[in-house]
């Protein structure tokens, strides 16, 4: 009965009830595609062209020099690797501290059952490693000064992680009552012995190691060579790197290495935006000459007609 | 029923049909009744009707159905795929469980077989995504709301009765679109139900009324309304037929004022303009005639008492008493009243169709006036035949006792009293013979050309005579000067020299070898039919017949019978199909819909009797007629006026269809590639079931990110715009099919979603080669990772809608942009937040970081044009083909064209040919070629001034035909335009 009332009065004569609406109407004609195709491939290879030299210009011996360690076969994105953490605890929560969330499972207890802080296989799997680079200088080791701050995101050392409050003005304090990761040498206050800032949850390479990288193959960020007559570059000469070797690859057939490079506007060095962009830019060149051969075909018909 | 008064014996009165007061009736003339309640709650119509209407489900959920079986087995397959890996994967030494990465005690003791079937689970939460189940929302939502603009549609709106179109059910908006065979009704759906008296014929002699509309024939200007013909029937028979016009009917007075002083009317002071009484009657026809006898100076003045009263030519009232009424039913197509004069003598008056009264009177009678029945069928008027009998008392006392006692019969009612309805009406003698007209709808001829022109078979079941019905076909160009008719009737089948049965047969197998064998193999459908080219068919065939073909005398013939039958039907452009009873018109609906490849019916009509067919049609479709709102409530759609289906169908089934059927795809599509990089993410992530996006984004997609451009596109988009819909009906032909839910556009979408899929997972996984992205050395991680290809997909599947948006409103520039800065904004917000609830910050500042890399911004770039980009060419190249070519030669594929105003308003003016002469009939296929030769011979001599009012021979039909044709042509060569609209005169050239 209600449909029948309402229709009993002339529906509204608007233009959204008519189907009326001002439309714009594109229409893809040749006169636009072609020369848009052309812009666009001109501009990629623009890019591409860029990209490219700028990826082939990165070297090693220009500054500043960014150290990178890098793991394959190395699977930090696993699933159950990846939920195998507590923020809670990271975030400087003591209550967490007592018992950890049972993502953490199985590295939440040691053996004699205390807390594990911070506790799950991330933690745990910290990449432990040292290296040391010497410049050999007339037979001589110089050692290469290597920075260790800002190497982790900003955010994550400055907002996401945060140490315990400190407990009679000590770090180690806070963490009573818990166990350091099994797989550590030693507890997480204890992490960078030269400073005392670099300690907890705060540490630089702790942060990098949680930042869990996107595929089995990967690199992390381990110092920069910011400082003294290395600045600059890395001069040419013979270098010597000491390796403190702690970390288990060879049992799941993973690799190490260590790469040296330096950074510029685009990341590091990767080839592949730059052939990527040459490729589509000119894909786009090919294509518009095609299309305009085509159109031009096209018309001539059409006249013809 | 025993009516008990006191102090009188009991008196028994029967209780029948006509008894029993439907819901909605009114009450009137008395003030209370006693009345019975009879089929009350679940025993209603309405409530018994309830269940069947909702069963209706369209052609694009069946796709849906498909496809999603598709992406099922492929959800299934990516999940096998993935556990069977895993296992291969993890046989390799070390591969399970690497030390850095250790099993719980308890995940260790699982058993492994448990621990697949928890993978392949695990698996196939991880891509359930894939399923578009906000699909079904949007779907849900996009009927809902875009049902709403067939009702606001002002162009539905009829003045007349104030009220636009109605939308019973939102869920066949698209069907709208895919209709391959119309059903109609003729008498209210094709022509107005509008009955005019035209003209009469008594005792062989001809009386025509003349009014300004037959200017046409204006040779002659008659002064009075009563144009005599010069040998005219005597006075008594002019009266008695006139009399028997006014007397036998059921139609009633409906006067201005209740009580009508009477006695001023009889003083003949007070003429009240007798136009303006109007008359009720359940059937138009009956005030029609009731109307023409006013005219011809015989008013029926109502009943009163079971007396009815007349005002006869000479204003005197003559009252008859009512005796008997024999109803009309469509089995006996005739009527009879019993009335008894002053004088005492009793009369039977009895009107019906010409077969029904025809056996029934003296046959030297007939003759005479059949000429006359026939040339008015011909002309697609409604004849009736009045014929009449005087009782004597004696034959009354039987027939009184008689039909009392069927009356009462309490078994076999119906038949004894159809019994003694026959028994009373024999020997009857004919009077004359009527001709009603029924104009045709308004652009009814305009609707169906156009609907031809969409590729739609239009198929007209009435329960009309062949002839009228064949008329109104003609002139609605259902019918046009080439098709050939092929004539399934009983008057085809009873040549004599064999048995009907053989016959039958005999005739399906030559129209089956004329119209589908010997016909070029064409394809229906997607392929456009040229149809100028090739031979044309039209098919008729009568209710009994059909009876014949369905329900074959033996069992066997059935199926090779229906299949004949339905491929005859199938190849013809029109199928006419007369004397139906409801039932029947619902069956062969019924029988092509279930018909090969399920071909989309839609059914309209206006009756009660069209309930049935409605129902069982996909798209029923009521028009808001005279006869009631039965079908109306039992539509799908209701519609005001015929003409409406053209836009109903062509503009807002096809936009509806390109709007669902564009949505279902893309649906489907933009799941796929949000789902295919995180597939591929399992064969880098040892298939640990890592999601490569974050549960904000998996969650967010369907709902927000990409839901709204969508929407609003399903509801908006006008690919072509609405009056170009209009004036190229052949545009129809193109989804024709569900053309756009076949396999293969979906097989394209499929491919188109794959491709991109791929395009944005190692997109960004050759970029992650080397995850120093940052200008400060800073490395990338896999939440990184995962933003990066969910913005590329977010953007490139919007986009991609954009590309196909080819009628942008403000309300898609704000839903496509809207839903893009949405995203960006949505994915600062969270990740700028440490939100407390959250057990990880996994997306903390990833956004805003990546955002702060070139080398990101560079690969988002390049992707997103990457993966556009054999869209684009494929738009660029397919244009040719697209609408331009279309407008450049509007002249061959504008069929429903410009709507010439003309034809309509005069219908009869397009009825030129004889029926027979493109009828082919076996035994007399040879000579209709000579009756066309033999009309172009009077065309060219013009045999003009043919004075068609004297009475007519049969040999003279033809010659009056030409006359008018003739007229015809010079009307036309005046005007070039509708010359050039309308192929059906093309012929008089």
């Amino acid at each position: 009965m209600k449909n029948e009332g309402e229709s009993s009065e002339r529906p509204d004569n608007t233009a959204f009830t008519q189907q009326r609406l001002p439309a714009w109407q594109p229409i893809l004609s040749a006169g636009i595609v072609i020369p848009g195709f052309l812009i666009i491939g001109l501009a990629f290879i623009g890019i591409g062209i860029g990209l490219f030299l700028t990826s082939q210009t990165i070297q090693v011996l220009e500054g500043p020099v960014f150290f990178y360690y890098g793991l394959s076969n190395y699977y930090q994105n696993f699933r159950k690797y990846g939920v195998s953490t507590d923020y809670y605890q990271l975030s400087g929560d003591t209550q967490y501290f007592k018992s950890p969330q049972d993502s953490c499972s199985p590295y939440s207890y040691d053996s004699q059952n205390k807390p594990i802080v911070p506790c799950g296989a991330i933690a745990n799997s910290f990449f432990n490693d040292t290296f040391e680079l010497y410049q050999i200088i007339n037979g001589t080791k110089k050692l290469v000064p290597l920075d260790g701050k800002g190497i982790a995101w900003w955010t994550d050392y400055n907002i996401k992680y945060r140490n315990p409050t400190l407990v009679n003005g000590s770090l180690a304090n806070a963490f009573d009552g818990t166990s350091k990761p099994l797989n550590w040498p030693r507890p997480a206050y204890e992490l960078d012995l030269t400073d005392q800032n670099n300690n907890g949850f705060l540490n630089q390479d702790f942060l990098v190691w949680m930042r869990r990288a996107a595929l089995p193959q990967f690199r992390k960020l381990y110092r920069r060579i910011t400082e003294g007559d290395y600045a600059a570059g890395l001069p040419a000469g013979n270098y010597s790197l000491t390796v403190h070797y702690n970390y288990q690859v060879l049992n799941f057939d993973g690799q190490k290495k260590i790469i040296f490079s330096n950074v510029s506007w685009m990341g590091g060095k990767n080839d592949f935006l730059g052939i990527a962009y040459l490729v589509v830019g000119s894909l786009c060149v090919v294509m518009s000459v095609v299309m305009l051969i085509v159109y031009a075909k096209f018309k001539f018909s059409e006249d013809d007609v | 029923m025993h009516i008990y008064k006191p102090e009188q014996e009991p008196a028994v009165r029967s209780l029948g049909p006509e008894n029993l007061l439907l819901k909605g009736a009114t009450l009137k003339n008395t003030k209370k009744i006693y009345g019975v309640s009879v089929y009350t709650g679940m025993e209603t119509k309405m409530a018994l009707n309830y269940q069947g209407k909702s069963q209706k489900r369209s052609a694009v959920e069946k796709s849906i159905n498909a496809f999603l079986c598709v992406y099922l087995c492929i959800l299934i397959s990516k999940a096998v795929v993935c556990t069977t890996l895993k296992y291969v994967w993890q046989s390799k030494e070390g591969q399970d469980e690497p030390w850095y990465n250790q099993k719980t005690q308890k995940e260790k003791d699982t058993f492994m077989y448990l621990k697949m079937f928890t993978d392949f689970l695990s698996f196939m939460v991880l891509f359930n995504f894939i399923i578009p189940v906000s699909m079904y929302v949007t779907v849900e939502m996009q009927k809902f709301f875009g049902s709403f603009f067939i009702k606001w549609d002002n162009d539905f709106f009829d003045p007349e009765i104030k009220e636009g179109a109605l939308v019973n059910t939102s869920d066949l908006n698209e069907e709208l679109g895919q209709v391959e065979y119309v059903f109609t009704d003729k008498t209210g759906t094709l022509t107005q139900n509008n009955m005019e008296f035209i003209e009469c014929c008594i005792d062989g002699f001809q009386y025509r009324q003349r009014d300004v509309r037959s200017e046409l024939d204006g040779f002659t200007v008659t002064d009075g309304p009563v144009h005599k013909l010069q040998p005219k029937a005597g006075v008594e028979k002019e009266e008695l037929f006139l009399r028997a016009l006014c007397l036998c009917h059921t139609v009633q007075v409906k006067e201005a004022g209740s009580e009508e002083t009477l006695g001023d009317r009889l003083d003949g002071m007070l003429p009240k303009p007798e136009e303006e009484r109007g008359f009720i009657a359940s059937s138009p026809d009956e005030v029609a005639l009731v109307k023409g006898a006013m005219k011809y100076g015989f008013t029926f003045l109502g009943l009163e008492n079971k007396k009815m009263k007349i005002r006869n030519r000479q204003n005197d009232i003559e009252e008859y008493s009512l005796l008997h009424v024999l109803n009309f039913d469509p089995v006996r197509r005739r009527m009879s009243v019993i009335v008894q004069t002053r004088s005492g003598e009793t009369l039977l008056f009895c009107k019906g169709a010409d077969s029904s009264i025809f056996p029934r009177v003296r046959p030297e009678e007939v003759d005479r006036i059949r000429l006359h029945v026939e040339r008015n069928a011909t002309e697609g008027y409604r004849t009736l035949c009045v014929a009449y009998k005087q009782l004597t008392a004696e034959e009354y006392m039987v027939a009184e006792t008689g039909l009392q006692d069927a009356r009462l019969a309490l078994q076999d009612r119906e038949e004894k009293l159809m019994a003694m309805y026959n028994q009373l009406e024999t020997g009857m003698s004919l009077i004359g013979a009527t001709a009603v007209e029924d104009r045709l709808q308004e652009e009814a001829a305009e609707t169906m050309e156009a609907l031809q022109g969409a590729g739609m078979k239009i198929w007209v079941l009435t329960g009309d005579k062949m002839e009228t019905a064949k008329s109104t076909c003609y002139a609605c160009r259902l019918f046009q000067r080439g098709t050939e008719l092929l004539e399934l009737t009983v008057r085809t089948l009873e040549d004599g020299r064999s048995k009907r049965e053989e016959r039958l047969l005999e005739l399906l197998r030559d129209y089956h070898k004329r119209a589908v064998q010997d016909a070029p193999p064409v394809r229906t459908g997607v392929v456009t039919r040229s149809w100028c080219g090739s031979q044309e068919y039209g098919f008729i065939i009568d209710g009994a017949t059909l009876t014949l073909v369905m329900n074959p005398p033996r069992d066997a013939d059935a199926s090779l019978y229906r299949s004949l039958f339905l491929q005859i039907c199938q190849n013809c452009t029109t199928v006419l199909c007369c004397r139906m009873a409801p039932l029947q018109k619902a069956q062969i609906v019924k029988m092509v819909k279930n018909s090969k490849g399920s071909p989309i019916t839609l059914s309209i009509g206006d009756g009660a009797n069209d309930v049935s067919m409605i129902l069982e049609a996909h798209v029923g479709i009521g028009i808001k007629g005279k006869e009631g709102r039965q079908a109306v409530r039992n539509s799908d759609y209701a519609i005001p006026k015929l003409k409406h289906l053209k836009k109903l169908l062509l503009a807002h089934g096809h936009l509806y269809y390109v709007r669902i059927a564009h949505l279902v795809q893309y649906f489907f599509y933009k799941n796929l590639c949000f789902i295919l990089p995180q597939f591929l993410y399992q064969f880098f992530c040892g298939y640990s079931q890592q999601p490569l996006y974050d549960a904000a984004y998996l969650t967010m997609y369907n709902i927000c990110f990409t839901s709204l451009p969508i929407l609003a596109y399903s509801l908006l988009e006008q690919h072509i715009c609405i009056e170009i819909l209009l004036d190229n009906a052949t545009l129809y032909r193109e989804i024709a099919k569900n053309a756009m839910l076949r396999w293969r556009p979906f097989l394209y979408w499929t491919l188109l979603g794959i491709f991109q899929g791929l395009m944005f997972f190692f997109g960004v996984r050759f970029l992650f080669s080397n995850p120093a992205l940052q200008d400060n050395g800073q490395v990338f991680g896999n939440w990184s990772y995962g933003t990066i290809v969910f913005t590329v997909l977010v953007f490139t599947v919007t986009l991609k809608l954009a590309l196909d948006t080819r009628h942008w409103t403000w309300l898609n520039h704000s839903a496509i942009w809207g839903s893009l800065a949405f995203y960006v904004f949505f994915s600062f917000f969270w990740g700028g937040i440490i939100w407390p609830f959250l057990k990880q910050q996994r997306l903390y500042f990833v956004f805003a970081n990546m955002l702060s890399s070139v080398s990101a911004w560079l690969v988002i770039i390049i992707l997103i044009l990457l993966s556009l980009l054999p869209e684009i060419l494929l738009m660029v190249l397919r244009k040719p083909r697209g609408p331009l070519s279309r407008q450049k030669k509007p002249g061959q594929s504008n069929v429903g064209g410009i709507p010439s105003s003309q034809s309509s308003a005069r219908p009869l003016l397009m009825r030129t040919f004889s029926d027979e002469s493109n009828t082919v009939i076996l035994t007399d296929g040879c000579c209709h070629t000579s009756l066309l030769q033999a009309s172009e011979g009077a065309l060219l001599t013009g045999a003009v001034g043919w004075d068609h009012q004297s009475s007519l021979t049969s040999a003279d039909l033809h010659p009056l035909r030409f006359n008018k044709t003739q007229q015809r042509f010079q009307l036309e060569s005046h005007d070039s335009k509708s010359h050039k609209t309308a192929p059906s005169r093309h012929f008089l050239l």
